[in-house]
């Protein structure tokens, strides 16, 4: 009996299965990838002025909140006017080519634009004023910028990780003066975590990991 | 918004009204439909892409203020609708008016606002405003329209402005006012003709008999224990509805419950709150008047026992014996359906009863004076003006005479007579379109103002934003007509508030403090009372003619109706006499005369006592449709002399018989791409009095077409049934506990050791307005779907105010014994929630204060949930309803979540500013405090029906409320157990006054 599929048949069927399975792997590589990138740790994005942190915060020592002013009172840090950057760039690097788009926004009023690099999905509202005011240090989240010539994206900032510290707030933070400070955070002793949940008298697990904190 | 396309008139035909619409394409060809299915595969093939590249965008100069971009900024300012102002706080974000609340300090408003001044952010970013300065249909400039004016200027100080005209709306504006007066004194001949089509023209008149001058009536129901309405429906939402609403809900929970009688056409919120309301026709309430003047002694005789007494009903005899013994403390109010006579009588009533002073105010009104010719200063007389070529320029500001003037003015007709016309408004409308020159308004969050409110607390209506397009304020055209130099509004304003102050030193501060508080502290002309008495005195004596002369209403004023507004003879003998009716003129409650016709949210918004959306409709009683043999849905002709409009019926339980009342503002022919052909236009029905001004009511002549119409209802059935869905307890029992099921379940309890929101709503407070609604529409980001999807039932209101209807027959014709309920429904919250445990994804969950929220990101759309609620309060977003422009972007609330198609979204109970006072008590180290958390419901209700808060908190208002015994829970025994409860509404039987002979 001559057989039911012949050579070729058999390997169109083996092409198909193949084709299949790799179409599949392809898109759940894909998905995965897509998934992750808007969030990964790790990048960075260029800016319209090369701006360094390493060398403001770490050099010369700038405080956080000379520039972002409404950190403590606002769901958003605030980012600098034009005018804040010229309270010294009026003096300094005055004639820097790199600073050409600075002097023109401040001369004709129009806005510098900068590129986000820290976006949140739409449906997450994120408060900036109530972490600070709980102890989380800006380099908790957002690294050591003062090391930082060009930002770079210090988490990844998937819901996991903001459980992570919401559901242990009392091991994430520190004193409320080490906020600002540009540090590595401290490992916290047991008696630190009890004092530390007495100052800022945290609300409960279950509240801090309701869907209702985050997202409306 | 999604643009709401109309339904066309349906023929006769196999469906049922009420059946809907298909749903699905309308006629799926075979290559459209392998072209989108070929589209989709492509874009599937795509695949998703990751968030798009965003941009942060500092300011380049810093506001002073250092006003943080995340945090909203209040502006108190006002929203002037008909001439006078509605005190509001704009909330703006990052610049932009998103959300408007009510003034807390300001006397009229006290917190609350009603549905326009809720739309008008819409209207601020609606995308059909004019944006350019149009000559005939060309786009023009501000400049080249400048020295068009500048060379007919040079005409008018020839001739002192003979041919000069302006044309306005109601104006209480001071500044314009006087900018009025100063352009009379540059061009003495020119003149100023005021139109406002719901303007009262018989109140005025009768007023000017009573006192000799113009007033306006200020009603206090707060010193009320009794308070009769003549078909003035104080409750709606007019000049002064918010804060009589509020007065009248303090009158009702002090100690002596005050009662409220109401005389209606057609059925109002006043009526649906009244202790008993009588449905009667303009004719028979103008007898009524006249019957209890006599009985009262008010119209000059003394109050004898004469013949007429002798025939009047029990209950009018006990309502005249209620009126006497409350006299000083009660209150008598005329709509605009009576007379100048009957308003003049009313007066003489409270005059009477001593009420004026105390219930009742007269506040002066400023309104062109009838001082050059018997007629002058109306739309009748510039008509007439116009056809005969007096008119060379006329200036139109604020106002749409060619679509909203009664039809037999003729105006748009005359309007082509005038060489230079002139219309400054927010849209190019009817008016703007037939006139030389269209010139865009700023809208009042756009630009300096000032205006008062309707008891004369001035206000200064401060700017939010910078206007968007080119518009400018009347301030600036006038100032532009009387001196050619163009100066902003500000400064015109502040000239106005500089003179009238008079104290140069202490301007600056006193400016800035009535901007800050929104309002001018000043004596109000209408709570020192005023001097009333010394011009009512004069109407004491019998020389006022008060009791001769008087006809009966409708007689008097339709027959008096100019051009052919009576059916001719040969009308009346081929038309039987049930199709002879009485058509009244009301305003709607959603566009009020016209000018809120392109808004979406107030489109959408149901109608209170019709649940009508995107409609009007010729309302009329059972009986009369029955004679007419028509029903709901059928199309019928009504003509009065050479006009003849369609209009669909709607069948309304207590209407007055023998009467039609048609809502005007609908019928739109250049309002926008929401407004246009919305409904039908009952302009051309309308007459006009002797001096033109127009009349509230016609004659008409109604035939049947044997055409359909397939109405939008946000509600069918308004029968409970016989279930108690809203209680109605009687007031000697509304201390006694409601029986309450408190069935045992099988869900384990669930502590909430924090907080446990809840709230409260007190139906006896409720009067149905609908502002919660629409503030929750402005508040959550809510999409208006359209006329098909809400005929669909897919209309996304978060909270619903249903209507029911408890039908008892009266005994005798006309007198209703049908009460009207009302019951606002958002999400309950429910503690054991039916939605949670059908919801494959688990995105409604409970959060640990016990609301039952809605995880949009993890919602994947199967409507499991909202056929499990039991309260029907979800909402799926069939479509992409949520509009993606940048306009309105601009008005979202960014603390809320846009949602996108295949999302079911429901109630929050205003999640975010939870969160706001969460956050704000949590960063000062406290706990949060009862009224921290005010929903927009909450804040908007004039009633304030509405109480949000922690049940947790045995001192909040909510659990004061819920501790009450009207408190009840809405579909107990689905033992859901609701955080919203509700306050059952209170009957007072021995209001009746039919009731008392046993």
């Amino acid at each position: 009996m001559a057989q039911v599929f012949d050579n070729a048949a058999t390997l169109c069927v083996k092409l198909v299965l193949l084709g299949i399975a790799v179409f599949v792997a392809a898109t759940i590589a894909i998905v995965a990838w897509q998934m992750n990138a808007p969030v990964a740790a790790g990048v960075t994005v260029d800016q319209p002025i090369p701006f360094s942190h390493r060398h403001h915060v770490g050099d010369d020592g700038i405080d956080c909140r000379y520039c972002h002013t409404t950190v403590e009172t606002s769901a958003s840090a605030g980012m600098p006017s034009s005018q804040i950057c010229l309270s010294c760039h009026s003096v300094l690097f005055r004639d820097s080519p790199a600073l050409a788009p600075l002097h023109a926004s401040a001369e004709s009023g129009t806005p510098l634009r900068w590129n986000r690099l820290y976006d949140l999905p739409d449906f997450v509202f994120f408060n900036h004023s109530i972490h600070v005011a709980k102890g989380v240090a800006c380099a908790t989240c957002h690294g050591r910028v003062d090391q930082m010539p060009q930002l770079v994206r210090h988490e990844r900032l998937d819901m996991q990780w903001c459980l992570d510290c919401h559901r242990a707030p009392d091991r994430r933070v520190g004193p409320p003066d080490q906020v600002f400070a540009m540090r590595d955070p401290r490992a916290l002793s047991d008696e630190d975590v009890a004092v530390l949940r007495r100052l800022y008298r945290f609300e409960s697990e279950s509240r801090m990991t309701s869907c209702t904190t985050c997202h409306r | 918004m999604a643009a709401g396309k109309t339904i066309p008139i349906l023929p006769a035909g196999p469906r049922a009204p009420g059946e809907g619409v298909p749903d699905g394409l309308p006629d799926p060809r075979r290559r459209a439909m392998l072209g989108l299915m070929a589209a989709s595969a492509a874009l599937a093939g795509t695949g998703c892409s990751g968030p798009p590249a965003e941009a942060i965008v500092p300011y380049a100069h810093m506001p002073e203020a250092g006003i943080a971009p995340a945090e909203p900024v209040f502006y108190a300012s006002a929203v002037v609708r008909n001439g006078y102002a509605h005190g509001v706080l704009v909330e703006t974000n990052g610049g932009r008016p998103t959300k408007i609340e009510g003034n807390p300090g300001h006397p009229m408003s006290l917190g609350a606002t009603d549905v326009f001044a809720q739309a008008s952010i819409l209207q601020l970013w609606d995308p059909d405003r004019s944006r350019a300065v149009m000559r005939g249909n060309d786009i023009s400039s501000w400049e080249a329209f400048r020295q068009d004016l500048t060379a007919r200027r040079a005409g008018f100080g020839r001739d002192g402005g003979r041919g000069l005209r302006v044309l306005t709306g109601t104006v209480s504006s001071p500044t314009l006012l006087r900018q009025l007066d100063a352009l009379a004194r540059r061009y003495p001949r020119m003149q100023w003709h005021r139109h406002d089509p719901l303007h009262d023209a018989a109140a005025e008149t009768g007023a000017r008999r009573a006192f000799g001058t113009a007033v306006r009536p200020m009603y206090r129901l707060d010193r009320a224990r009794l308070v009769v309405t003549l078909d003035a429906d104080l409750l709606r939402h007019d000049a002064a509805g918010i804060r009589y609403a509020r007065d009248f809900r303090r009158a009702r929970r002090g100690g002596e419950r005050a009662r409220l009688y109401a005389f209606e056409t057609a059925p109002g919120l006043a009526g649906a709150a009244a202790d008993q309301r009588w449905a009667m026709t303009p004719a028979e309430m103008e007898a009524l008047v006249r019957r209890l003047a006599r009985a009262l002694g008010a119209n000059g005789d003394p109050p004898a026992a004469d013949a007429s007494q002798a025939q009047a009903a029990a209950w009018e005899t006990r309502l005249a014996r209620r009126l006497r013994d409350a006299a000083g403390r009660c209150a008598v109010a005329a709509g605009p359906t009576l007379s100048a006579e009957a308003h003049a009588l009313v007066w003489a009533i409270n005059a009477r009863l001593g009420n004026l002073g105390r219930t009742v105010l007269a506040l002066p009104d400023r309104v062109p004076e009838p001082d050059i010719g018997a007629a002058a200063g109306t739309l009748g007389a510039l008509a007439e003006d116009m056809r005969q070529g007096k008119v060379d320029t006329l200036v139109m500001i604020d106002v749409n005479p060619a679509y909203d003037a009664p039809g037999v003015a003729r105006f748009e007709e005359a309007l082509r007579q005038v060489p230079c016309a002139v219309h400054l408004g927010l849209y190019r409308d009817e008016t703007g379109r037939a006139c030389a020159w269209h010139l865009p308004r700023a809208h009042d969050f756009e630009d300096w103002s000032d205006a008062l409110a309707w008891d004369g607390t001035a206000g200064i209506v401060q700017p939010a934003i910078a206007p968007l397009y080119e518009g400018r304020s009347p301030h600036v055209l006038l100032g532009l007509l009387a001196d050619d130099v163009e100066r902003p509004a500000h400064d015109h304003v502040q000239a106005t508030w500089r003179a009238a102050w008079n104290a140069p030193a202490e301007f600056d501060a006193r400016w800035r403090e009535s901007l800050r508080q929104g309002y001018i502290r000043a004596r109000p002309l209408a709570h020192d009372g005023g001097d009333p008495e010394s011009g009512m005195t004069r109407m004491a004596g019998s020389d006022t003619g008060m009791d001769t002369g008087i006809d009966t209403g409708i007689g008097t004023r339709a027959g008096s109706q100019s051009a052919g507004e009576a059916p001719s003879p040969s009308d009346a003998a081929s038309a039987p006499d049930a199709a002879r009716l009485v058509a009244i003129f009301v305003p709607d409650p959603s566009v009020n005369a016209g000018a809120w016709a392109n808004n979406g949210w107030l489109q959408e918004l149901p109608r209170p006592l019709s649940q009508l959306t995107w409609d009007n409709a010729a309302f009329m009683a059972p009986a009369t449709a029955r004679a007419l043999d028509v029903g709901t849905g059928d199309v019928i002709a009504l003509a009065a002399g050479d006009a003849e409009i369609s209009a669909p019926v709607f069948v309304m339980p207590g209407h007055a018989a023998g009467a039609v009342s048609l809502p005007l503002g609908y019928g739109r022919r250049a309002a926008g791409r929401v407004g246009d052909g919305v409904g039908f236009d009952a302009y051309p029905l309308q007459g006009v009095d002797p001096r033109g001004q127009p009349l509230p009511a016609a004659r008409v002549v109604v035939r049947r077409t044997g055409q359909r119409h397939a109405f939008a209802s946000a509600q069918a059935e308004t029968s409970m049934h016989g279930r108690d869905l809203v209680r109605v307890v009687d007031l000697d029992a509304a201390d006694v506990p409601q029986p309450s099921l408190d069935p045992p379940s099988l869900y384990p309890p669930v502590a909430y050791p924090d907080h446990a929101w809840g709230m409260s709503i007190d139906l006896d407070a409720c009067i149905g307005c609908n502002a919660c609604t629409i503030a929750c529409q402005a508040e959550n980001n809510i999409p208006v779907v359209g006329k098909e999807e809400v005929a669909r039932g897919r209309e996304m209101h978060w909270i619903r105010v249903d209507l029911y209807r408890d039908g008892r027959a009266g005994r005798e014709p006309g007198q209703e014994r049908e009460r009207t309920l009302f019951q606002p429904v958002p999400c309950m919250h429910c503690e054991d929630a039916p939605c949670e445990l059908v919801c494959p994804v688990g995105a409604t969950v409970h959060d640990s204060e016990g609301l039952n929220a809605q995880v949009y990101n993890r919602c994947v759309g199967t409507r499991f949930c909202s056929n499990n609620c039991p309260y029907k309060v979800r909402r799926f977003n069939f479509f992409q309803y949520a509009e993606e422009s940048e306009l309105a972007a601009a008005h979202a609330n960014p603390d809320v979540t846009v949602r996108r198609r295949g999302v079911m979204e429901k109630c929050t109970y205003c999640l975010q500013r939870i969160s706001r006072a969460r956050i704000e008590a949590r960063k000062q180290g406290r706990d949060m405090r009862d009224g921290d958390v005010v929903t927009a419901c909450e804040a908007v209700c004039p009633t304030q029906a509405i109480v949000f808060g922690d049940t947790n908190d045995p001192g909040s208002r909510v659990s004061r409320a819920k501790r009450s015994p009207r408190d009840y829970t809405l579909l107990e025994e689905a033992n859901t157990r609701p955080r919203t409860t509700y306050l059952a509404r209170i009957a007072d039987p021995a209001a009746r006054l039919e009731d008392e002979d046993g």
